[in-house]
């Protein structure tokens, strides 16, 4: 079977002082949850979308999936702590719904990523069903500079640098046995799900992303979206 | 919906744009899957419409020549995956005595109103057709160039004399291997004769009962009514052959467009009694019309299948790009690109 996991579990710490979830703020008068939904329901493969979001706000994501999106495969799921333990989460509820097989896939994606494209979710779909992982990514166009503490130690070949973006796609087995693998202290610091199964040492296919398929992050990513997005006359 | 628009915004030149969609009843969201440029999309894509047009029509998304996949139905007709060819006019009104495709207030896809270059077409429910089973992909992507040569015939049939002994083509091109191979099933009974300018692209008319380099046309030959498929300067040229050698009261069906104004020798127009009948796109009548036919004669299709020229699949702008630049190369046929963008 093929899972879509809408990673709706941020609190919105970087978005300054707003009072609500970032991924609940809205973009050309609707959630951005909602757009992010809304691109996912189109693909008739996925036979169920799963919507994680934080506890404090799971009535909240259950009224506005009533008011705006009519399709039965979607669920809402409570998210956990961190990333990792939200996108666990979803692959729970996904085990206790609908059985464990071999050949599932879950293709996840951050809900405060609206501008995803059909595109993009077919890549992650096909190269999942031949991959036991997939990530989304573009090339860097800045210089990547690594160091710490104000000093560079590393200027690596831009030519080989990527800038990681969602969907992330696992083949679920592949997914709970690498995550299982981990560390505590490594489950905790883990920022990207991808790297739990390269941790593993499994092989993470990329596909390509868009420039403009970007994380809503911060009040100027929200400005930026909002300037972007055109209404049809 | 956030939809992904590719537009051209100047010539040459694409840029994508996020569309906020509204997705009512009556509309059907479909993904574009193979897509057909026509003549006017270059003409837009070179930059060769005077800037005025350019000016008013631009940013605008190309292509109105397609068939996709239907992803969502608000009520549920049609389901998702039905495979269906795109009507590109859409019309906002009705009248008793004019056609869809001649009304002022009708939008025409890839003319002033974004064509089918988008992640996903917000199309009116009236505006799709589902494709029947067995259709080949690339020759359906331009059923709405079929319907043309369709709707041009109609109008034949509607205007012509009794006369229908020999039919006459002008033009080698797309247009006119389509017209001509609808000929063969509007009037079968018919002789078909081709005009056109180049003999290599005259041998692909192996299905007409005879071909003539239009500088080479016996003065004495005489045809009972006449299709007009050049467009630009070969217009006037061909009218004025047409005009030769129609039969008094034989009629003309002008399909071809010419940016510019042609002459017509209406002197001879005059005394011969010929009626010149100017065609312009299609309905969804000239579609269904079209599918019938296709669906009921193997043997077009596979004439039609034999036009598909240039394809390539498109992922990114500058696929698109090179797609349009190798069309302009492309010596025969209909370029279609299967749209992965």
């Amino acid at each position: 079977m093929i899972y879509a996991q809408i990673l709706a579990g941020g609190k919105g710490t970087r978005m300054g002082n707003v009072p609500m979830p970032k991924q609940f703020l809205s973009l050309a008068d609707k959630p951005i949850l909602i757009h992010t939904i809304e691109k996912f329901v189109l693909e008739s493969r996925f036979d169920a979308i799963l919507v994680v979001c934080p506890a404090d706000w799971l009535s909240h994501t259950q009224d506005l999936i009533k008011k705006y999106i009519s399709d039965e495969r979607v669920h809402v799921v409570t998210g956990g702590s961190e990333r990792n333990e939200t996108l666990m989460n979803g692959i729970h509820y996904i085990h206790e719904n609908y059985g464990e097989h071999d050949d599932d896939v879950v293709v996840t994606h951050d809900a405060v990523r609206p501008f995803i494209t059909q595109r993009i979710i077919n890549d992650n779909i096909e190269a999942v069903l031949k991959n036991p992982a997939v990530d989304t990514v573009v090339p860097a166009i800045d210089t990547i500079v690594q160091g710490t503490e104000n000093k560079i130690d590393d200027i690596p070949v831009r030519s080989t640098m990527y800038q990681g973006q969602t969907p992330q796609s696992f083949n679920i087995k592949t997914l709970v046995s690498s995550y299982e693998s981990l560390s505590d202290a490594q489950k905790e610091t883990l920022s990207d799900s991808c790297k739990i199964v390269l941790l593993a040492g499994q092989p993470v296919k990329m596909v390509r992303g868009e420039n403009y398929n970007f994380k809503i992050t911060t009040p100027y990513d929200l400005r930026v979206a909002t300037a972007l997005v055109e209404t049809r006359s | 919906m956030l939809n992904q628009v590719y537009r051209l915004v100047a010539a040459r030149q694409f840029e994508v744009q996020t569309v906020a969609e509204t997705v009512t009843d009556n509309d059907i969201v479909v993904r574009p899957r193979f897509l057909s440029v026509c003549h006017a999309d270059q003409r837009y894509f070179t930059g060769s419409r005077p800037q005025s047009v350019l000016r008013k029509k631009l940013p605008m998304a190309l292509i109105h020549e397609g068939v996709g996949e239907v992803v969502n139905d608000p009520k549920g007709e049609f389901k998702p995956g039905t495979l269906v060819t795109l009507i590109p006019n859409t019309p906002f009104g009705t009248d008793p005595i004019i056609k869809e495709n001649y009304l002022p207030t009708s939008k025409f896809r890839s003319s002033g109103y974004d064509g089918f270059m988008q992640e996903y077409v917000v199309m009116h429910r009236d505006r799709v057709i589902a494709l029947p089973d067995g259709f080949d992909m690339q020759m359906a992507a331009f059923i709405e160039m079929i319907s043309v040569g369709v709707h041009g015939l109609t109008q034949l049939e509607a205007a012509m004399d009794a006369d229908s002994n020999t039919i006459g083509i002008w033009g080698d091109g797309n247009l006119g291997y389509i017209t001509a191979t609808l000929v063969k099933q509007f009037f079968p009974d018919s002789k078909l004769i081709v005009f056109g300018r180049h003999q290599s692209k005259l041998d692909y008319f192996s299905f007409a009962d005879k071909t003539y380099l239009v500088d080479d046309i016996p003065a004495d030959l005489q045809i009972s009514q006449a299709v007009e498929c050049t467009g630009g300067r070969g217009s006037e040229m061909a009218i004025a052959q047409i005009v030769e050698h129609i039969r008094p009261m034989g009629t003309a069906i002008l399909m071809g467009v010419s940016e510019d104004p042609v002459g017509i020798d209406t002197r001879n127009v005059l005394a011969k009694g010929i009626t010149l009948r100017g065609t312009s796109r299609s309905g969804r009548a000239d579609f269904e019309r079209a599918l019938k036919i296709l669906s009921a004669s193997p043997v077009t299709r596979e004439r039609l299948q034999n036009l598909v020229g240039l394809t390539r699949k498109v992922s990114t702008i500058q696929d698109i790009i090179d797609f349009f630049e190798g069309d302009l190369t492309n010596y025969w046929g209909k370029a279609v690109m299967e749209w992965d963008v």
